[in-house]
């Protein structure tokens, strides 16, 4: 039985993952450090791992969020072939967040597609920390 | 106004810590309040010594920036191989005096604008190139027996290089006259910017061949570009960039000599890139740290005679991580003072970044004024009449002497692991570097480091600004491009030069000649490399988190 109590202990899985051919990990690897500090449970995709490959990933090992960074201006086409990918293996409910060198327009194009976030650099740690444990949230409140 | 309590709040905590707490710059050195002749005493000719007189810490050439300034050496590339043409050419007509090309990330893993992978990829970092066609456009009109340029390309480089000797070889300028610069420099791609096809030793052997090849055939061709500016935006402290690189150069040097090249036959073409970030002595002890080491252990390790083998040449930029998304004008003053710090530091080359770089690749407005702002330095300031201006000064020579100490450390460190490959097989390096930066970020969300509109002096209502535009018109007209490549070639020429390719690959010959011939036949950028994938295969970084 899932109390509200037990959903506030519950720990949050999340992959971060860079899905294209983009190598600049500082971004990545400070993030897993710091949902790791956090209380969170982290897998991390490696380098350069497809879309469809960061989906299965997600799904195989059961995560609640999906945190996709790119430097590489491929954001408006790879943060949603994730989703897509998400969609297609009957995962929708895994929350998808984006962050990187992301132009304002281009937010909104994909806060429209529900990937959300969307943190530009500079942003502070605390609040993508804070956004991942509302979508989490929501996620596990869609699962039940 | 919101800029007024963080303003108050920033004042008062510098206040509260000014004579308190311990001030260290980016390596974790202590800083004294100030110095004295007591913190520099070892022997001036030993030390330092004039402008170019051996170990060059104050300088590679007797004159510097008075026999010839530096080289304002803005990167450059986007879009389709026409739009990078139209830019470099704008470039040259604003007074720029070196081409740096910019490649998609597509071109930097190997792969052609057709591959799956590429999609919505073309042309956004960078120019694409797929095949020799490609090249033959960006660099049309341009008189390449007078520019000399610069590709930052890694992986791919030999394919890159014998692309650039066949553009020439065909508009009538000879492989022998060709200058410039491929990046090359594989070290550093598994160490941070991880920009890699093959395993370490399979792109070793490929850099082995261009140092051969070059070495005999194109003398004024640098095949490496010995990178710390990756190694620093990945989050490594200047001791560490400064460490790492020259660490890096080491291993390139050994490899030359092992393969019975004399060392002053190669070593002059040896060039390094560094950053220039914001703590602006810090930055200015690096590059006479680095001059002085190399010069130093190229005569006393490796038996260099040639002065020119000990003369550590570099190109700096200055620190794209050091711009903020936030209040971007800002970025304008951060790239003028690191500007400074590189020439203070007697760089041969500079690219300066453009105000807009944290929000989108630069805008033609942006990027005029980063190049002005390198000839204010250069024309108004007065800063290149005397060279070396802070060589003597206490702090300046303590903090180089001790971002010495330190970097031998590292060196020794690494050597105990068995050299740089195996540091970066086990993931020393790569995790060291993310440790620095960790901790770097906690710093800033602690406040304890201030960064002018991120976490102090922040502004509420923050206005965009114009930024290029990159559509997705590069990849369709790069991939129509290509099929008419493949059309037109003769294909069976294409498939003979890379069976020739795969037999060099497999054996241990020089494979530039086969390149070359690959590249003239106008197989593509992606057949060339998959013949490496095959013969090679292909590298899975060890875990760093």
């Amino acid at each position: 039985m899932e109390g509200t109590n037990d959903s506030m202990k519950r720990r949050i899985r999340i992959l971060v993952a860079k899905p294209a051919l983009d190598g600049h990990d500082r971004g990545v690897l400070i993030l897993a450090k710091a949902f790791r500090d956090a209380g969170m449970e982290v897998l991390y995709a490696g380098l350069l791992p497809t879309p469809e490959t960061v989906a299965r990933i997600a799904v195989d090992e059961d995560v609640d969020v999906v945190a996709l960074s790119l430097h590489n201006s491929a954001h408006l086409s790879a943060f949603p072939e994730v989703k897509k990918w998400l969609k297609k293996l009957g995962a929708s409910d895994i929350q998808v967040v984006g962050g990187g060198i992301i132009p304002p327009a281009d937010r909104k194009k994909l806060e429209k597609l529900g990937i959300t976030g969307n943190f530009g650099p500079g942003t502070p740690l605390e609040q993508v920390i804070d956004h991942v444990r509302k979508v989490a949230k929501k996620k596990w409140k869609m699962d039940q | 106004m919101p800029d007024n309590y963080s303003a108050k709040k920033a004042y008062k905590q510098h206040m509260e810590s000014a004579g308190s707490v311990e001030r260290t710059n980016s390596s974790g050195i202590k800083l004294k309040e100030y110095y004295t002749p007591q913190d520099f005493r070892k022997s001036y000719e030993e030390q330092l010594a004039n402008p170019g007189e051996y170990p060059y810490t104050r300088g590679i050439h007797k004159d510097m920036y008075r026999g010839k300034l530096w080289t304002m050496r803005m990167f450059s590339g986007f879009g389709t191989p026409e739009d990078t043409n139209g830019r470099l050419k704008l470039l040259l007509s604003h007074g720029e005096t070196g081409l740096s090309v910019a490649f998609d990330m597509p071109t930097l893993y190997g792969l052609d604008a057709t591959s799956e992978r590429a999609h919505g990829e073309v042309g956004k970092c960078g120019v694409n190139v797929s095949s020799l066609k490609d090249m033959e456009i960006i660099f049309k009109g341009i008189p390449l027996d007078k520019v000399s340029t610069s590709m930052t390309i890694n992986a791919p480089a030999n394919v890159l290089t014998a692309m650039y000797a066949v553009v020439g070889e065909k508009g009538g300028v000879a492989k022998s006259k060709l200058a410039g610069t491929v990046q090359a420099d594989i070290l550093k791609e598994y160490i941070a910017q991880k920009e890699w096809i093959y395993p370490p030793e399979a792109h070793m052997r490929l850099i082995r061949d261009m140092m051969v090849y070059c070495t005999k055939n194109m003398p004024k061709w640098n095949y490496i570009s010995i990178s710390g500016y990756h190694i620093r935006e990945a989050g490594a402290s200047a001791v560490q960039e400064l460490a790492f690189t020259l660490a890096d150069g080491f291993e390139y040097v050994k490899m030359g000599i092992n393969n019975g090249l004399d060392v002053d036959s190669f070593a002059p073409r040896l060039s390094f890139f560094f950053n220039s970030s914001i703590n602006f002595f810090e930055e200015i002890a690096k590059f006479r740290a680095a001059r002085r080491i190399w010069a130093r252990e190229m005569r006393e390790t490796y038996g260099a005679k040639n002065d020119r083998s000990m003369k550590l040449r570099f190109h700096s930029q200055t620190s794209g991580y050091s711009l903020t998304w936030q209040q971007p004008l800002n970025n304008i003053v951060r790239t003028s003072i690191e500007a400074l710090a590189a020439v203070l530091g007697g760089t041969q080359s500079l690219h300066t970044n453009s105000y807009d770089e944290a929000w989108a690749l630069p805008s033609e407005q942006a990027v005029e004024v980063a190049l002005r702002t390198q000839q204010i330095l250069a024309y108004e300031t007065g800063v290149a009449d005397v060279i070396d201006p802070l060589g003597g000064s206490y702090y300046i020579e303590s903090l180089t002497d001790k971002m010495e100490e330190e970097a031998y450390k590292y060196f020794k460190t690494i050597e105990g692991m068995g050299g740089v490959v195996n540091s970066i097989k086990n993931g020393y390096l790569q995790r060291e570097i993310a440790a620095t930066a960790y901790a770097h970020q906690k710093k800033v969300e602690s406040g304890e480091m201030k960064i002018v509109g991120v976490n102090a002096f922040v502004k509420e209502d923050e206005q965009p600004i114009n930024v290029l535009k990159i559509d997705l018109k590069a990849e369709r007209i790069q991939r129509k491009r290509l099929q008419e490549v493949r059309l037109k070639r003769n294909n069976s020429r294409v498939q003979k030069s890379l069976e020739r390719l795969r037999e060099v690959y497999s054996g241990d010959e020089n494979s530039m000649e086969a390149v070359i011939e690959a590249v003239k036949n106008y197989a593509t950028l992606e057949e060339i490399t998959n013949v490496g994938r095959e013969v090679f295969g292909g590298w899975k970084e060890p875990t760093i988190v």
